[in-house]
């Protein structure tokens, strides 16, 4: 069995890549992740890890150097956030075409201007269609059992993507919390022992990465990544079946709470569940039938799942902790409602779009939000499809 | 297009896995005029060879001994480079 502590988020993910032990590790420090490198840089230099470090001088290095690292054939992990992420950018997609099962974690931050350190997931959006897989986390404890399980989603032959691993920052990234670790040995163990595909260090068989890739091939090898990423869902349950066999803990495309007889329901990602959460059991004491719709993984984006999961509920708000700016919503609430589009019954949709900047989620913005909807569904009308909340109007 | 490979039978991430395969990519096509070596006056110094950029000189036994039209794209470096009393090879317009 594992050992009981008391953690940040960051210290948690720093002690998952120690048990993980990846061949490379190339990062440029970037607040509020900052912490995983400082943490796993004392592992390397104490020689609890058989790592490379690579200290770029960009994030833009720092992905370079982790996609040269995972062509060659190394299991390749990194940190970052906010800017760092967006200085990935160009990178990101490199990573994802050219099939390398890097695992990136991030420590959500709002992105500038105006410039703010604090936990939003406008880095992660950005990333969305990255072909990165996105896997978010609600604390501590997930973004660790997320994190040891991303490297055997990412590796998986079947995928072969890059994955992401998400924690708000500072609410959750700074937070001491109590949670398992794992035993060192179960978590090798578990994710097991490396076996690159096609590595360009096989000197036996000299191949090329990364070339030119013209009308007559490149669409042939997105459909190929389409396939990767359809491929990534199954492969992600059956990862989780093998987790939670292992350690107890149960994880699957996304989380429903309270949700089975849910007449008004919230979708949120990471930390804010908590919040929406201790809303829901009160509001359930007062027999409200209220529930929750937490996304774990957000690429690939499982509409079928999210479809009958909701289909039943009356009126459903998406809360984004990120504008799309589009003048409509934020980012998850298309997807959202598209999945749903389709859907016999189906419910009534809004957006709110709340927390940008780090700015608290109460339980009285969450009262609100439920209230809300519970009008929704008695008068089948939407006075406001989506708004900003948490803000001073 | 009918003779390429579906999306299921390549290799993922565009890895190629033949060394060297760039030969036969024939890039020639883009040539405007093409260099022609007069035998007679070249003296092998094989400046040309270490200059081309698509190393399509082609060297046998240390001799200079043509071009390989197929990747040669009639850049002129090879006639620029070539010493100015021996000037082996002239540049001449492709299509005449
Ligand atoms: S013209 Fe240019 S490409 Fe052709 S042989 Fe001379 S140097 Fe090489
Ligand atoms: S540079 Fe001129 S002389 Fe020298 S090998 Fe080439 S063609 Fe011959």
């Amino acid at each position: 069995m594992g050992q009981r502590v008391a953690m940040t988020g960051n210290i948690a993910v720093a002690n998952a890549m120690r048990q993980i032990n990846p061949d490379v590790c190339a990062a440029y420090p970037i607040t509020p992740s900052t912490e995983i490198m400082q943490q796993f840089s004392s592992f390397v230099a104490d020689g609890l890890v058989k790592t490379v470090l690579v200290p770029a001088e960009s994030e833009h290095s720092a992905m370079s150097a982790c996609i040269g690292a995972a062509g060659a054939g190394g299991r390749v992990m990194t940190a970052t956030s906010s800017q760092g992420l967006a200085l990935m950018w160009e990178m990101l997609f490199i990573a994802a075409g050219n099939r390398l099962p890097i695992v990136l974690a991030m420590a959500n931050r709002a992105l500038s201007a105006p410039i703010n350190i604090h936990g939003d997931t406008s880095d992660a959006m950005g990333a969305r269609d990255s072909g990165w897989i996105q896997i978010f986390s609600e604390n501590a404890q997930e973004a660790y059992d997320n994190l040891i399980q991303a490297v055997r989603i990412a590796e998986h032959l079947d995928v072969r993507l890059p994955v992401m691993v998400g924690m708000d920052g500072f609410i959750i990234s700074h937070s001491i919390e109590s949670m398992e670790l794992l035993e060192d040995e179960a978590v090798r163990d578990f994710v097991g022992e490396y076996i690159p595909n096609r590595p360009l260090l096989d000197i036996q068989n000299p191949r090329t990465y990364g070339p030119l890739d013209l009308q007559d091939y490149y669409i042939e090898h997105k459909r190929q990544e389409y396939e990767a990423m359809k491929n990534a869902k199954s492969v992600i349950l059956e990862v989780a079946r093998d987790f939670s066999d292992r350690f107890g803990r149960e994880y699957g495309l996304f989380e429903s709470y309270r949700l089975d007889d849910a007449e008004v329901a919230i979708v949120v990602l990471n930390s804010a569940a908590g919040t929406v959460k201790t809303v829901i059991d009160a509001l359930r004491a007062d027999g409200v039938k209220a529930g929750l719709l937490k996304p774990r993984i957000f690429r690939p984006f499982p509409a079928d799942e999210i479809a009958a999961a909701l289909s039943g509920v009356k009126a459903v708000c998406v809360m984004d902790r990120a504008d799309g700016v589009n003048a409509v919503g934020g980012p998850l609430f298309p997807e959202f409602r598209s999945a749903l589009y389709d859907s016999n019954p189906r419910p009534m949709m809004i957006n709110k779009v709340f927390g940008l900047g780090g700015r608290d989620l109460g339980l009285h913005h969450v009262r609100e939000v439920f209230a809300e909807l519970q009008t929704i569904a008695e008068t089948g009308k939407i006075e406001t499809l989506a708004e900003y909340i948490t803000v001073r109007n | 297009m009918s003779n390429l490979k579906n999306w299921k039978e390549l290799t993922p991430g565009a890895v190629i896995e033949e060394a060297g395969n760039a030969a036969e990519y024939v890039t020639g096509g883009w040539r405007t005029y093409r260099p022609v070596l007069d035998e007679e006056k070249c003296i092998h110094c094989l400046t040309c060879w270490i200059s081309c950029p698509d190393t399509a000189v082609i060297v046998r036994d240390e001799k200079m001994t043509g071009f390989d039209y197929d990747h040669c794209k009639g850049c002129g470096v090879c006639a620029d480079v070539c010493p100015k009393k021996v000037q082996a090879i002239s540049m001449e317009q492709e299509g005449k």
